[in-house]
């Protein structure tokens, strides 16, 4: 446990009127700074909110922003909605799963690349559309996959 | 967009920077609040919502102002929650609102609390929508500074906090009371009701849940009131309303339009006309809703027309699919949808949509029977109606629309054993 995620939990636990609703900001805090949620960081957040650890998991377990694995530098999530597939999305993950080495779900064995099925990020407009570590990035058409991979400009 | 079109709730399409506090103010921003202070009290705000015949932009389309008549007056302190957890297959509305022009929610939220008596207020922000949640945190600190937030709200005596609340990825939560559940830090899983939110919500509390869009309609209201509104639409669907149009047109988007718009006038005029192909199937209001044919698309966008052409309106989104688009393909597509965001705690929804992605993609695979689509209309028949709540029923429109319309392209590929379409071939990656 660090000693500034006391600090983050009494915060958030004075922001709302029950400590409980505190969970879910203080696992993103932590998640943003570690990467992801260990087993042992889930126990260290039960603690800090005085909650059994089993709901802390139950509830980390539920969404799937929650990463509850090692996940690579760059996380990449497709959409691979209705929408989305209309305009090529399947092609342009099996371009990325092609070009990785992986299948979506899966991280690059040097940890630099996640690759996730997207259901529906509300952004239809710009179909084919992906996030990269939750920024957007669309139109992305198959063949060009590899500004997935690429900072933006 | 097309020429003469005007902009309401999209204005920042006109305004570069509106959402900076300056040039909101600038134009007219803040001054709904001032004059709601000033001139309205809390009742005649209600009243004024409840006469302009607003509905609720998120899907359901119930009057917002009778939803806030249903507060109990029993002293308790009451919530008000904006449902910002847009996921909808086909929706896209809430991001742009809430990217471009925050303070026009936050000045809907501030107007609506002060409506209905409540003194603390949520924004549930899906966890995907960084840059909105980041927008919406800036605005709201920007609101706290110049008083419109905090404390004794530009000397009127009234108060309010508003806090953004993160999701963390999973659909459901735009359900009002899986939205309250996650917002207590609980798994999102639906509650069971009654008591609806309006008794029971946020910790037991009497609760307001609305949309975005809903609550970003309230400053213009406060401004011109509720005859202006009326005068566009029809009597039972006055107003406004987003449009988002998605797949095969030429111009993807967002769209405002009066309500009663003809469907043709959105494709045709606004989205550039279908693109690649020609039309074979749209689906208006979101995933949620049954298809309309080619034949329908002069029907008007308001709630009671939709329903009597056999759909919905619902969230506004439009997904519009050429003659290449294979039905079971994307029937298959959207029920998987469904299948991955159950929340698993009803079993007809959990199971059934389970095995009704397996049985469309094994048709889709050309590894279909003659009894498959008795056994998807008999699973429809489970799940309909016989859950806690509508993500369910929600599954099923555009699939059972689709067997009803292209009945026998689901039969082609039985007997075919294969996708008859072939070019669309479902490849979807393993899921």
């Amino acid at each position: 446990m660090k000693p500034h995620w006391q600090t983050w939990a009494e915060e958030l636990k004075q922001e709302f009127p029950r400590a409980h609703s505190a969970l879910l900001p203080l696992l993103h805090r932590i998640q943003t700074e570690e990467g992801w949620l260990s087993p042992e960081t889930l126990a260290d957040v039960a603690t800090l909110l005085d909650l059994p650890v089993t709901t802390v998991e139950s509830v980390a377990s539920f969404y799937t922003l929650f990463y509850k694995r090692p996940v690579g530098r760059r996380v990449i999530h497709v959409c691979v909605g209705l929408p989305c597939a209309l305009k090529g999305a399947d092609a342009l993950m099996h371009r990325l799963e092609a070009h990785l080495g992986i299948r979506q779900g899966q991280t690059t064995p040097d940890g630099a690349v996640s690759l996730f099925e997207a259901e529906c990020l509300a952004a239809c407009d710009l179909a084919p559309v992906a996030q990269v570590n939750l920024r957007y990035r669309g139109p992305v058409p198959p063949e060009a996959f590899e500004a997935l991979l690429k900072e933006d400009e | 967009m097309a020429d003469g079109q005007r902009y309401y709730l999209l204005r920042h399409r006109e305004v570069p920077d509106i959402d900076q506090i300056a040039v909101y103010e600038a134009h007219e921003g803040y001054s709904a609040l001032r004059r709601a202070l000033k001139e309205f009290t809390p009742q005649a705000v209600v009243d004024l919502v409840k006469a302009s015949g607003l509905r609720g932009r998120g899907g359901a389309g119930f009057p917002t102002g009778m939803k806030w008549g249903f507060l109990p007056n029993d002293g308790r302190p009451r919530y008000l929650v904006v449902n910002s957890d847009e996921a909808e297959p086909g929706t896209f509305k809430d991001r742009e609102l809430i990217e471009h022009n925050p303070h026009q929610l936050i000045e809907g939220m501030v107007i609506s609390a002060y409506a209905i008596g409540s003194h603390e207020a949520y924004i549930y922000c899906r966890g995907e929508f960084l840059h909105g949640a980041e927008q919406l945190r800036r605005a709201i600190r920007e609101a706290y500074a110049r008083g419109y937030l905090g404390e004794n709200i530009l000397d009127s005596g009234y108060s309010l906090d508003i806090h953004l609340y993160r999701g963390a990825g999973a659909y459901i939560c735009g359900e009002e009371s899986a939205l309250l559940e996650s917002l207590e830090g609980k798994r999102g899983q639906p509650r069971l009701k009654p008591p609806f939110p309006a008794v029971a919500g946020l910790y037991g509390q009497p609760t307001i849940v609305n949309n975005v869009e809903t609550i970003a309609n309230v400053p213009m209201l406060i401004l011109h009131g509720a005859e202006w509104y009326r005068s566009m639409g029809t009597e039972k669907s006055p107003g406004l309303k987003i449009m988002s149009v998605s797949g095969h047109v030429r111009r993807p988007g967002n769209y405002e339009v009066p309500l009663a718009t003809p469907l043709r006038t959105l494709i045709e005029t606004y989205a550039g006309g279908v693109e690649p192909g020609q039309l074979k199937a749209i689906i208006p209001g979101g995933s949620s809703v049954p298809l309309l044919t080619p034949d329908q698309i002069d029907t008007p966008l308001d709630y009671e027309s939709m329903m009597a052409a056999g759909t919905m309106l619902g969230s506004g989104g439009c997904i519009v699919m050429n003659d290449r688009t294979c039905m079971v393909a994307a029937a298959a597509r959207l029920v998987k949808f469904y299948r991955v965001e159950s929340c698993g705690k009803c079993t007809p929804c959990r199971e059934g949509t389970y095995w009704m992605a397996n049985v469309l993609e094994r048709l889709e695979a050309g590894a279909g029977t003659d009894r498959d689509l008795e056994l998807l209309l008999d699973l429809a028949d489970n799940i309909g109606g016989k859950c806690l709540c509508p993500l369910g029923d929600a599954s099923l429109g555009f699939m059972v629309s689709a067997i009803r319309h292209f009945r026998d392209e689901f039969e082609a590929h039985v007997r075919e054993h294969g996708c008859p379409l072939g070019a669309n071939r479902y490849d979807t990656v393993n899921h």
